[in-house]
Formats: structure tokens, C-alpha cells, sequence
């Protein structure tokens, strides 16, 4: 590791990798890879989806070998690992899907399968001494809870807490972290910031992934950045910027960093006007709303505030208690996603392995199912047909995939997104409903996307796009609409975008606006 | 043809081997007319079957519906001597129309499919034997229907007329499942209801259709029935049918989670059933260890089927491994 500039290292490392390389039928996985952790360490892991961080890390736990390379732990040089070497040397692992028994209480989980038993035939466990050996690791992760919690009652970031402690009861000298801040609050984060800290503090390493750049820059020593199998770059602990990170990480710099561009055009008509609209959730909270052609009408509020309720409600998939739709000034009667996809309104949804693609469908299967009656001739499927289309939107919208026959579950989260995006375009939408559509998609794909809606917009579409993500919302939108608790709080003009104003109307108070005559209500 | 049908007419064709070394009578033209003429009665209601389970869903009331369409058909031309045309039309209707009921209820009401069809196993089962008075439909002597009983019972190259109707119903329903659209959702709806809602297809609708050509064709099969045994008493006519067709598709690759499943695995699985039957007769095994033998020979089958899965995926990853050592070097 040469382009580490942090003080001399006084102690040897705990780990280090050496040329490593890991190929899978047609892929490069990881290629020439070196870095080092020494002890006491906190390293930020970034790189975007795909970039080998996952075959990173199943070399060191063990669960695959290198093709070539030297993994060196403590001293010892390995061609690769096995899991008991893995475990045995102290590297813990704690995934972003935890693995907790939510029925157990936290010592039960931390000592499952190793629980300390009492004398006798019988092997009954020794609860005293159980809670012994726990309250230290407990006290050593900072946890607020005690340790015949059951596991279900806990929090994210405590569950989190558990994973750690249970990291630490088999002498931990690496715990590295997948993406462990993905789901969790803001407060949650800072918890967890902690522990990472207090880790550092008792000399053991941490290898901590995220795709949250920000608290990369603030608790790591040092970042290794990955791009396409190999090691991108390496920032020293003052060299840590989101910016610095993000340039490694995709190879560019992103010049519009996160945002759609400006719009091109003026917002034309109306083009979809909800009038005191009524959901099943919020049945006594009316909210009207107007999607403007040529436009991004950004939906933000907090999760719970009726958002995609009433999405799903213009979509039709949710049924309308009350209220008007029009369109294009017209009365408009949409009872069903059928009725409302023959009318040109679509929707990019929340979730999109559960309702936005069949993921054992291939991509051109999926791209051609809202409009497969226009690839037919006589009620019968014209595969040309469908696979002309499919390849026209493969190439438009950059999808990488082997073929537009490949099954849909294999592709990355950008991917399939944009098959997702895809099959609507294949259709001439006149409003477009996305429904968080950048959750869970690398930097990359993230651009190409927004850049996609602000040509939907330039081309006349009316653009409803809900978001949780603050950069998001202000970056992309033309107008800032505001939901609070199933009602719709205020629209912000351009000139009054701010973080403070978006999160002062989603909380249900007013903005600081520019203008006396805002779009308040 | 899909490799999982090929595995199936192999084991076909292997059982059959051995049971003609054993027995050379398998092979008499007619046994395998027989044969044929059964595969093709049950192979009618197991494609109706197959229709429903692609959706995810089941019908448990086919049995019990060949028992009150075949009553009602027979009692049709036999008592009432409505005119048979009129008389297989109507009966068609009627099981267009259960299976409208059935999908409707499904769908708009949101009842479990295992339940409503479970009700309807009850429901008919009790109408068609009140219907009768617990007694038996039947012709009485000298009552003949020249055209329908050759259409239903007769020959036409040596070939039984009921087969050839499967092998057209067949045809026409491998266009629909395979080639149309409204195929493609109902595998769709199959792999994913949700997402082919949000895709703009009117679910409903496509599975309610599902249970309408379910309907129908057990009505067909139940007029071939009725003809076959040419009596019905309805107390056990068709019992467990419902469980032929559901053992038919499942040996034939349909998944009961749905979206899985290809025509011609159903008439595959729907011959294989038949095989067995036979087999049991020809071998002189006891024939009260018939559902003994189809229950092991269809647990086997699935066994080695997911076993097979399990092998292949397993010799793919070594199979890659090897290449990745080999091409290693090659830096």
C-alpha cells in the first residue's frame, strides 16, 4: 500500500491482502487487490454496486477462495481461508439482513448454540451466569437495553447492537459492518457511529461499507474505494471527501452531482388534477393536488404521510373513498391500474421486486406485459415484435444485461429499475407516478435515472416523483409538494428549496418563504 | 419440449417397457385402446385443472361436478329427452357458468380458492344425489344415440374418437397456454399477481377465465364420462377425480404456487396415471393398493425431480469452478 500517508504504522497489521484475484464464469470479480487494516483501524469500504465489495468480503469470511493472491492474517500468509480460519483468527461479520432469533431474548441470541449450562444430565442453562457474560459486551457496545430484552422488541440500531456484542463475544479483532446505517433513522445512525467509535478505542478494526458517504467521512481512518474488481484509490483520513469518494467510485466526476438538470422549458397545462381526493388511510384528510406537463412535481414528507397511498390511489390500485380526477381537463374515472394505464398514467412503484417487475420474467417479458396486445396479431404473442421493442428500450435506456432475454431477478438493482422505466416508455405515458425510485441504486444508475425523468419532462410528461431522499427532492424537482400526515401541508417554489423548509412542512409547520404569497395553504 | 417432459415420456416409456416384458397384453391393441380412451377422459379434465393451477389456485369440485353434469346429461336425454345437441350445450353452459361463480368469488369476494372449490366439492356432490334420489341415472334398455355415442365411445383409424378429441383440445389449448396472450398472464399472474396488476392487467378477469375453462372442459369431460359407464351413481361417480387431475399436473411440472407448468407435462402426467392404473391390473397386484402405488410412484417422481435440480445446480458450480482454475493462468 503505497499511497497511504498516515503515520508511520507502529504495530503490524492485522490483516493484509496481497495481488488477490477472484473470477467467476465471465466475470472479473476482484482483480490485483491490496490493502492492509492494521489494528484499531476504522476503514470506509465504498464502491458501487457490483464493484466486488461482496466478493471482498465472502474471501474473508471465508466462504470462497481466491484464484490467486496472499491473504495475510496476523503474521500468517494464507492462499485463502476457510470459514474456521476466518472465525478462528477473530474477523466478525455483521450483514445488513441480521440474523437474530426475534423470539430469544438479547442473551440467548449473543451465546445461541455456546449458552453456558449447569451441572447435570439435564444440560440446563445457566441463566445467572449467562447474564453475566453478557452485561460486559453489553456495556462494551453502549447498549440501552438489558439483556433479557426479547430481541423483537428491540430497534434497528439495538438489534444492530446485539450483532456487535455477539461480534465481540468470540474475541473480535475485525468486525466489519455490510451496510449496517442502510435502514436505519437518523438518531439510530448516531448510535452506531458511536459504537464504532468505542471500538476503535479498544484496539480492534472495523471494515465499515456503506453507501452513506457522510458518516464514511466521518468515522474512518482511511477509505478504499473499489470500481469494477479493482482498488480505485486509497484517501488518507485527511483526503476523506464525499466528492473525492464519489469521483473514485464512478471514475468522473459527476458534474450534476445527483440532480436531474434544470428544466428546459416552462411547466405547460394541467394535466392530471386530483380533487379532494380521500384514502383508505387517511380517510378524513382530502388532498388535492395538479400535475403540471413538463414538469417534476417532487412529493416529499416523512414515511407514514400518505405519500404512496395516494400514488397507488391515482394508479388505481387503492380505491378512491371521494374526490374528482381529471385529465387533460377531462372527467377521468380510474378504478383499476388497468383503466389507468390505458389512460397513459403510470406507475413506478415503491417496491420493485414485489410489484414493479416479475423477476422470473425476462426483460423483454416485462417490458412488453402492459402492452402485449400491441405485440400480438390475432391474440397471439409476435416474439419479434417483442423483442424489437425490448431492444429499443435496452439501447435507449442503457439497461446492461447479457440479452433482453435474460431473467430480470439476475440484474442489479439499477437494472431492473430501469426495465421498470422501460416498459412504461415503451407506452407514451402522460403522467408518470415514480414511487422512490433511486432506493437501493448505486451513484451511476442514480444520474442516468434522473436524467431520464428531466427528458420525460422536456418531452411533455407531467412527472410525480415521491422521495424520502432531502438531496434528492431539491436537486431533481421543479416544485417541492409537501405531505403531512395524509395531508398535503405546501408546495414550495423553486426559490424557496431548502432542506429546512421541506423538513419544516413535512412536520406540519409553516416555511420561511421568500415571497408573502407562497404556495402555502 | 422442455427437458422435465422429456424426463417424464422417458419414464413413460420405461414403465411401459417393463410392464409389456412382464405382460406382452400391454401392448394388445385393446388394452391400449382402452388406455387411450381413459387418458383421454382424464386428460380433458386435468388440462381444465392445469388452467387454474398456473393461476396459483385449485379446483377441488371437478370430481364432484362430473358426478352432477353427467346425472344431469344423462337424465337430459335419457328422461327429459331433450335433444342431445341441446342437451350437451346446456351442460356446457352450466359449467362455464359454476366456473364463472367459482372465479368470482375468488377474485371479488377474496375467498381462498381451496375453500370455495372445497364447498363446491360438497355442494354438488349433495345436489347430483338428491337430484337422483340417491337411485342411478341411466338409459333405459334400448335407448340409443347412434351420433353421440360415436362421437363419444366409438373408433375412428382404430383410434378412439374421445382421444382424438384430446389431442385437438390439446392443440388448441398449448396455442392458448403457450402462444397467446392471454397465456402469458396467466403465467404472469402466476409468478406474481401483485406486479402483473401493477402492470395494467385486469387480474380478475384473466383468472376468472382461468375457472371458466376449467368449468368447461370438466363439463366436456363429464359428458365423456357419463357416455363411458353409460350409469351414474352419483354417491361415488368421479370421486377423487379432483385429486387425478391436481396428481396429473403436478407429475406434468406445475407448480401448486403457480406461474410453472406446460401443456404437454399435463398430458404426459395425465398418460403416466393411466400407465400405473394399468399396470396395477395387468401385473395382478391388488387393486385396493391402486392410490398406494400412484401416491409412491408420484412422490418418487417429485423426489427425483427436485433431487435432479439439486444435482444439476451443484455440477454447474464445480463445472465453473474447474473453468476459473483452468483459465486462472491465463492472466
Amino acid at each position: 500500500m503505497t499511497s497511504t500517508d498516515t503515520t508511520q504504522p507502529i504495530t503490524a497489521p492485522f490483516l493484509s491482502l496481497d495481488a488477490v484475484r477472484k473470477t467467476y464464469p465471465g466475470v472479473v470479480a476482484l482483480d490485483r487487490f491490496s490493502m492492509e487494516v492494521r489494528p484499531g483501524e476504522v476503514i470506509g469500504l465504498v464502491g458501487e454496486n457490483g464493484a466486488g465489495k461482496s466478493t471482498l468480503m465472502k474471501i474473508l469470511g471465508g466462504v470462497t477462495r481466491p484464484d490467486s493472491g496472499t491473504i495475510t492474517v496476523d503474521g500468517v500468509a494464507h492462499d485463502g481461508l476457510t470459514v474456521e480460519q476466518s472465525i478462528g483468527s477473530g474477523i466478525a461479520f455483521v450483514h445488513q439482513e441480521l440474523n437474530l432469533f426475534e423470539n430469544l431474548d438479547v442473551a440467548a441470541n449473543i451465546f445461541f448454540g455456546r449458552e453456558p449450562l449447569r451441572a447435570g444430565p439435564l444440560r440446563l442453562v445457566d441463566r445467572a451466569r449467562l447474564r453475566d457474560m453478557v452485561a460486559p459486551l453489553l456495556k462494551r457496545v453502549g447498549a440501552n437495553f438489558s439483556a433479557d430484552a426479547p430481541v423483537a422488541s428491540l430497534s434497528l440500531a439495538q438489534q444492530q447492537m446485539v450483532e456487535i456484542a455477539k461480534a465481540l463475544s468470540i474475541k473480535a479483532r475485525l468486525v466489519i459492518l455490510d451496510e449496517p446505517t442502510s435502514s436505519l433513522p437518523i438518531a439510530e445512525t448516531e448510535k452506531l457511529l458511536d459504537v464504532i467509535k468505542g471500538l476503535k478505542a479498544e484496539g480492534i478494526s472495523v471494515i465499515f461499507i456503506s453507501h452513506r458517504l457522510h458518516e464514511i467521512e466521518r468515522v474512518a481512518d482511511r477509505v478504499v474505494v473499489l470500481r469494477d474488481g479493482t482498488l480505485a484509490g486509497t484517501l488518507a483520513k485527511d483526503g476523506i471527501n464525499h466528492d473525492e469518494m464519489v469521483r473514485l467510485m464512478i471514475g468522473r466526476m459527476l458534474k450534476e452531482r445527483e440532480k436531474a438538470g434544470e428544466a428546459t422549458r416552462a411547466p405547460g397545462s394541467v394535466a392530471l388534477s386530483a380533487e379532494a381526493i380521500r384514502t383508505s388511510t387517511y380517510p378524513d384528510r382530502p388532498v388535492s393536488i395538479e400535475l403540471r406537463r413538463a414538469e417534476i412535481l417532487g412529493l416529499a414528507g416523512l414515511v407514514g404521510s400518505g405519500r404512496t397511498e395516494l400514488a397507488r390511489v391515482l394508479f388505481g390500485i387503492d380505491e378512491r373513498l371521494a374526490g374528482s380526477v381529471t385529465l387533460d381537463g377531462k372527467p377521468l374515472n380510474v378504478t383499476s391500474a388497468a383503466d389507468a394505464v390505458a389512460n397513459g398514467i403510470f406507475l413506478v412503484p415503491e417496491d420493485r421486486k414485489l410489484t414493479g417487475i416479475l423477476l422470473d420474467l425476462s426483460i423483454a417479458q416485462n417490458i412488453s406485459l402492459p402492452n402485449l396486445p400491441a405485440h400480438a396479431r390475432r391474440s397471439l404473442v409476435s416474439t419479434g415484435a417483442e423483442l424489437a421493442t425490448a431492444e429499443k428500450q435496452k439501447k435507449n435506456l442503457g439497461i446492461k444485461a447479457p440479452s433482453v432475454l435474460t431473467r430480470t431477478g439476475t440484474l442489479s438493482g439499477g437494472n431492473q429499475q430501469k426495465v421498470v422505466l422501460a416498459k412504461w416508455l415503451a407506452m407514451n405515458p402522460k403522467v408518470m407516478i415514480l414511487d422512490e425510485p433511486t432506493r437501493g441504486i448505486d451513484i451511476g444508475a442514480k444520474a442516468e435515472i434522473y436524467g431520464l425523468m428531466r427528458a420525460l419532462a422536456d418531452a411533455g410528461v407531467a412527472v410525480l416523483m415521491i422521495s424520502s431522499d432531502m438531496e434528492e427532492v431539491i436537486g431533481v424537482s421543479d416544485r417541492i409538494a409537501v405531505m403531512h400526515e395524509g395531508q398535503l401541508s405546501g408546495i414550495l417554489d423553486k426559490q424557496d428549496f431548502s432542506q429546512e423548509n421541506v423538513l419544516l412542512l413535512a412536520v406540519g409547520k409553516k416555511p420561511k418563504l421568500l415571497q408573502a404569497a407562497g404556495g402555502v395553504q | 419440449m422442455s427437458k422435465k417432459d422429456l424426463g417424464l415420456l422417458i419414464l413413460i416409456l420405461v414403465v411401459g417397457a417393463v410392464v409389456t416384458a412382464i405382460n406382452p397384453r400391454f401392448l394388445s391393441a385393446i388394452n391400449l385402446a382402452n388406455t387411450s380412451n381413459l387418458v383421454a377422459l382424464f386428460g380433458i379434465l386435468s388440462i381444465g385443472q392445469a388452467f387454474v393451477i398456473i393461476t396459483g389456485g385449485i379446483e377441488l369440485s371437478v370430481g364432484s361436478l362430473i358426478a352432477l353434469l353427467g346425472t344431469l346429461f344423462i337424465d337430459f336425454i335419457a328422461v327429459r329427452e331433450l335433444d342431445w345437441p341441446l342437451a350437451f350445450v346446456v351442460i356446457i353452459m352450466l359449467g362455464a357458468v359454476i366456473g364463472f361463480v367459482h372465479g368470482w368469488l375468488i377474485t371479488r369476494l377474496k375467498l381462498q380458492p381451496f375453500v370455495v372449490t372445497l364447498c363446491g366439492l360438497l355442494i354438488y356432490r349433495g345436489v347430483a344425489r338428491f337430484y337422483t334420489a340417491d337411485g342411478t341415472a341411466g338409459f333405459a334398455f334400448g335407448q340409443n344415440f347412434p351420433t353421440l355415442e360415436f362421437l363419444t365411445a366409438g373408433r375412428s383409424y382404430g383410434l378412439p374418437n374421445s382421444f382424438i378429441a384430446l389431442i385437438v383440445i390439446a392443440i388448441v389449448m398449448w396455442v392458448v397456454l403457450h402462444r397467446s396472450v392471454f397465456g402469458r398472464y396467466l403465467y404472469a399472474i402466476g409468478k406474481n399477481e401483485e406486479a402483473a396488476k401493477y402492470s395494467g392487467i385486469r387480474t380478475g378477469r384473466v383468472i376468472i377465465a382461468a375457472y371458466v375453462i376449467c368449468g368447461v372442459l370438466t363439463a366436456l369431460s363429464a359428458i365423456y364420462f357419463a357416455m363411458y359407464t353409460r350409469s351414474i351413481s352419483p354417491a361415488s361417480h368421479g370421486q377423487f377425480y379432483e385429486l387425478y387431475a391436481i396428481a396429473a399436473a403436478v407429475l406434468g411440472g406445475f407448480s401448486l404456487r403457480g406461474g410453472e407448468g406446460s401443456l404437454f407435462g399435463v398430458v404426459l402426467g395425465t398418460v403416466l396415471l393411466q400407465e400405473l392404473q394399468n399396470l396395477v391390473n395387468l401385473l395382478g397386484i391388488p387393486s385396493s393398493l391402486n392410490f398406494a402405488v400412484m401416491g409412491g410412484v408420484i412422490l418418487i417422481g417429485v423426489l427425483v425431480d427436485q433431487q435432479w435440480g439439486v444435482f444439476r445446480a451443484r455440477r454447474r458450480m464445480i463445472e465453473a469452478t474447474r473453468r476459473n482454475v483452468a483459465g486462472a493462468p491465463a492472466e
